[in-house]
């Protein structure tokens, strides 16, 4: 089996606080990864660190033996890895058509086009219409943004990752905010990506990470306390402690 | 599954289609502008200030409404057109098509060589180097009196015909309709522009610069291009104001340019191309009218508009249609979205 | 030599006094207020007509500039400025923009468009040699009165209940907030401190920098230019940058008076290609 995303002894530090502290993960090809950790442990900044947003103290990042360490984000995109944000960051101006075109456009090169108008590109339009069928946001095709309601921002928010073809989806809590209604759409749709793509699930919730998760790594204060198969962190003790004594619910 | 799928790509191309749909009130504009030259024969000198100062607020509405820079200094473009055009006429080719080629040429230059600098720090810092860049140049012209005339501008310039045939008249109506040529083409390059895979990415980048990262959108280059073309649309209408005013004055580089372009493009409104167009004729029959007195009082009713612009909104001003009656509000809205092939009782 | 050195440090210290206001606006409440360098205007004006038309000290002027404008400062805060902290920077610079052009036109309407003049007090005309230098009196004043303002300003900051408010503010206003600090006090307070400093930088600054309804324009790049390249993060860089911009524009001037201004602006454009976020702040500071 290939691995698809390794970090080697990732370290970031800001001033006298350390984020992120010697994180080395390796994720296979076509894995469910699935990060979880109490409030704070590092999670989304380590997502952050494998997307370009910040860049590293030390350490490294690999996708698919490729060392992107130095890239900046959209050339990062570019190499297989894209990302979805906890709150949605999404063009709020934009239709989901025009939103998931834009992801298409760029990846295929159209970025540079600047004379024919969008419309003319019937291959990347014809995509975009079958993807948005995929996530389920063909009815709303044409609608601001803004306008969504959340679950379907929330489901346009992991189109947009998706429409740049990555061969690594980090998904920072796909599910957060999500009304209890809309929650199964959203997952069902993060449990129906395909087997290539290889998924790194930052959650909190337990159901869908023993659900959906092969591997689990534990993130707490910023390192890995404790990763292995779902049976062995569901039954480890610390990991229990790790939840239990923080919330104290 | 097909019919479904097809329907559902037929929707789509339609609404892609309609973000380029050539709009009502478009058309409407350039009927009346092309009507100008025979209905109103007096005031072509003053609509050919219009003309030039519509495509200096599109070329900026080019870097703030579709890059989301904030440019204080935009002026160094127009005027760095204006001068190359004057001594491009004086010392190379009189022929004036060929120096808007030049002076877009040099600003364009110029453009591409600041916008190095306009992409680095905060939005301050940008606002700091435009602004810098501008003076930079303001006082460059200013030293340089042996090539600029200093203060007292460049003078000697003589424009030979347009593409060797069309003299330029007294009353300025050549002027106009050469200005209102430039300025339309210029107009309908823009509108390809704004409407291609390369102008979304743009607007995708100034409504959330983090994603447009995230859907790997080279926001540098894409940046460096567009500040460059407005640059080039800049120079250009600089160089018409050479053109149709024979002269090079020195406040083509000062200030208040800047500062009267971006309120031009406030007025109009930012983001959808035509607000530059409109902006100028609102601010031009302003002017005319305000600038009773001294400029200083002109300077006054300036200041405080801007100041009640803000105050009141950019937002509600942009909304301004959905303070009237309910009646009214239809009919205007009719009218903005109307376009080609559709009936208009069904437009919306 | 040392004479122009001398000279370019009163002069910087003196953009220090009228800039820092204006480090702290950007700093503190992420406003572009581009209009402060009409609040350093309205001061020397008040000195002038105060001075001239009645006969006040000129030490007076002083302490009334820093208070009028202070007092003028809170108000258009309390009224205007308030309601413009969270809109975006392009409306900020639209409004102080407006602002500006209007308070030239006022000045123009009132004072008209020369140069205004005041005649400077006995004991600080002229000037004295030491050890070969020749110092100029009113200069010298000026470097004392701004060092015991930097002083005093540092003071503040560091020593008081006031101050700590203020630093905390800065550094997160939510979280300020939250501790139970009246932030849009703090803001007020500030605001009008700064724009009492700017008038007092004004007023004395008429005899250096000249007074004429377009001060605001002119000088508006100078103090731009302390708070880019100084940053907003403390009081020393904007203070160290003030001082290299003085000595770096008076000796300009006086050396290759041919490109005297250019000088200054092309160092600014290569220091913020360098250091976008300003020469002594900590990057990623505002």
């Amino acid at each position: 089996m290939t691995v698809a995303l390794e970090t080697r002894n990732l370290v970031k530090r800001f001033g006298g606080f350390t984020a992120t502290n010697d994180v080395s993960l390796t994720v296979e090809s076509g894995a469910r990864h699935a990060l979880i950790g109490p409030n704070g442990a590092g999670k989304t900044t380590l997502i952050n660190l494998l997307t370009g947003v910040l860049k590293p103290t030390s350490g490294q990042v690999i996708v698919d033996g490729e060392d992107i360490t130095g890239l900046s984000s959209h050339r990062r995109v570019r190499r297989g890895i894209a990302r979805t944000f906890q709150i949605n960051q999404l063009f709020a101006g934009f239709t989901p058509l025009e939103s998931v075109l834009l992801a298409i456009n760029e990846r295929d090169g159209l970025g540079r086009s600047a004379w024919r108008p969008l419309a003319a590109h019937l291959d990347a339009t014809d995509e975009a219409v079958d993807l948005l069928e995929r996530f389920g946001l063909s009815g709303v095709m044409g609608e601001k943004t803004g306008r969504l309601a959340y679950g379907k921002q929330r489901l346009l928010e992991i189109a947009l990752a998706f429409a740049s073809r990555p061969r690594v989806l980090l998904l920072d809590e796909p599910a957060a905010g999500v009304a209890e209604e809309e929650r199964s759409e959203v997952l069902a749709i993060v449990r129906s990506l395909p087997a290539e793509v290889t998924v790194v699930l930052i959650e909190h919730d337990m159901d869908l990470v023993f659900s959906f998760a092969d591997r689990i790594s534990v993130l707490v204060s910023g390192a890995v306390m404790v990763e292995g198969t779902v049976g062995e962190i569901a039954a480890d003790p610390r990991v229990k402690a790790v939840y239990l004594g923080e919330d104290g619910t | 599954m097909s019919g479904a799928r097809s329907e559902a790509r037929k929707l789509a191309t339609e609404q892609l289609r309609r973000g380029n749909a050539w709009r009502l009130y478009e058309v409407v504009l350039w009927i009346a502008a092309v009507a100008a030259i025979f209905l109103l024969p007096s005031k072509m000198l003053l609509l050919t200030e219009v003309a030039i100062t519509a495509l200096f607020a599109l070329s900026l509405d080019l870097v703030l409404g579709y890059a989301g820079i904030v440019s204080l200094g935009h002026a160094a473009f127009f005027g760095l057109g204006a001068y190359a055009a004057g001594l491009f006429a004086k010392y190379a080719v009189a022929e004036p098509v060929t120096g808007l080629f030049a002076a877009a040429a040099v600003s364009g230059l110029a453009g591409f060589g600041a916008s190095f600098l306009v992409l680095r720090g905060s939005d301050l810092t940008r606002l700091m180097t435009t602004l810098g860049i501008a003076l930079m140049l303001a006082e460059l012209a200013n030293q340089m009196a042996w090539m600029t005339g200093g203060a007292d501008g460049l003078s000697g310039v003589t424009i030979g015909p347009i593409l060797g045939v069309f003299e330029f008249d007294l009353w300025g109506r050549t002027g106009y309709v050469y200005s209102l040529a430039a300025l339309f083409i210029l107009t309908f390059v823009a509108r390809h522009l704004v409407n291609s895979s390369f102008g979304l990415s743009l607007r995708a980048i100034k409504a959330n610069s983090m994603r447009a990262a995230m859907v790997a959108i080279p926001a540098r280059n894409r940046i460096i291009v567009i500040y460059t073309i407005a640059a080039a649309y800049a120079g250009i209408a600089g160089a018409l104001l050479t053109h149709t005013t024979s002269f090079v004055s020195p406040d083509v580089l000062a200030f208040h340019r800047s500062a009267d372009v971006l309120l031009v493009l406030v007025i109009g409104g930012v983001g959808y191309l035509y607000g530059g167009i409109i902006g100028a004729v609102i601010f031009t029959v302003l002017r005319d009218w305000l600038s009773v007195s001294t400029p200083q009082y002109w300077m006054f009713w300036i200041g405080l508009i801007l100041i009640a612009i803000v105050l009141v909104g950019r937002e509600r001003i942009a909304r301004w249609h959905t303070f009237l009656p309910a009646s009214l509000q239809l009919g205007i809205k009719r009218f903005a979205t109307w376009r080609p092939g559709v009936k208009l009782k069904e437009s919306r | 030599m040392l004479t122009i050195l001398f000279d370019g440090i009163a002069y910087g210290m003196l953009l220090f006094i009228l800039a820092c206001g204006l480090t702290i606006t950007l700093g503190l409440m992420n406003f572009i207020n581009l209009a402060h360098g009409a609040f350093a205007m309205a001061g020397g004006y008040i000195t002038v007509v105060l001075m001239n038309s009645y006969g006040v000290s000129f030490y007076w002027c002083l302490l009334i500039a820093f208070l009028a404008v202070a007092l003028a400062g809170l108000v258009l805060e309390r009224l205007l400025y308030r309601h413009l902290y969270s809109k975006p920077h392009l409306d900020q610079v639209l409004f102080s923009v407006g602002l500006v052009f209007m308070s030239i036109a006022g000045a123009y309407y009132f004072m008209g468009g020369q140069q205004q003049m005041i005649q400077l007090p006995q004991e600080l005309s002229g000037r004295f040699e030491l050890h070969g230098v020749g110092i100029g009196r009113y200069r010298l004043f000026i470097i004392l009165v701004c060092i015991l303002l930097t002083i005093a300003l540092q003071l503040l900051l560091t020593k008081t209940r006031f101050g700590s408010q203020l630093r905390a503010a800065v550094d997160d206003g939510r979280v300020a907030r939250g501790l139970g600090i009246n932030v849009s006090m703090v803001f007020a307070l500030t605001f009008a401190v700064g724009s009492g400093l700017a008038g007092l930088g004004g007023a004395m600054g008429t005899e250096i920098l000249g007074l004429d309804p377009n001060f605001p324009l002119k000088f508006m790049i100078y103090f731009l230019i302390v708070v880019t390249v100084g940053g907003t993060s403390s009081i020393t860089g904007p203070f160290l940058a003030a001082l290299l911009l003085g000595v770096a524009d008076v000796a300009g001037k006086y050396y290759v008076p041919q490109i005297g201004a250019f000088v200054i602006y092309g160092v600014m454009v290569a220091v913020l290609l360098l250091r976008p976020h300003g020469l002594f702040s900590r990057e990623g500071g505002r």
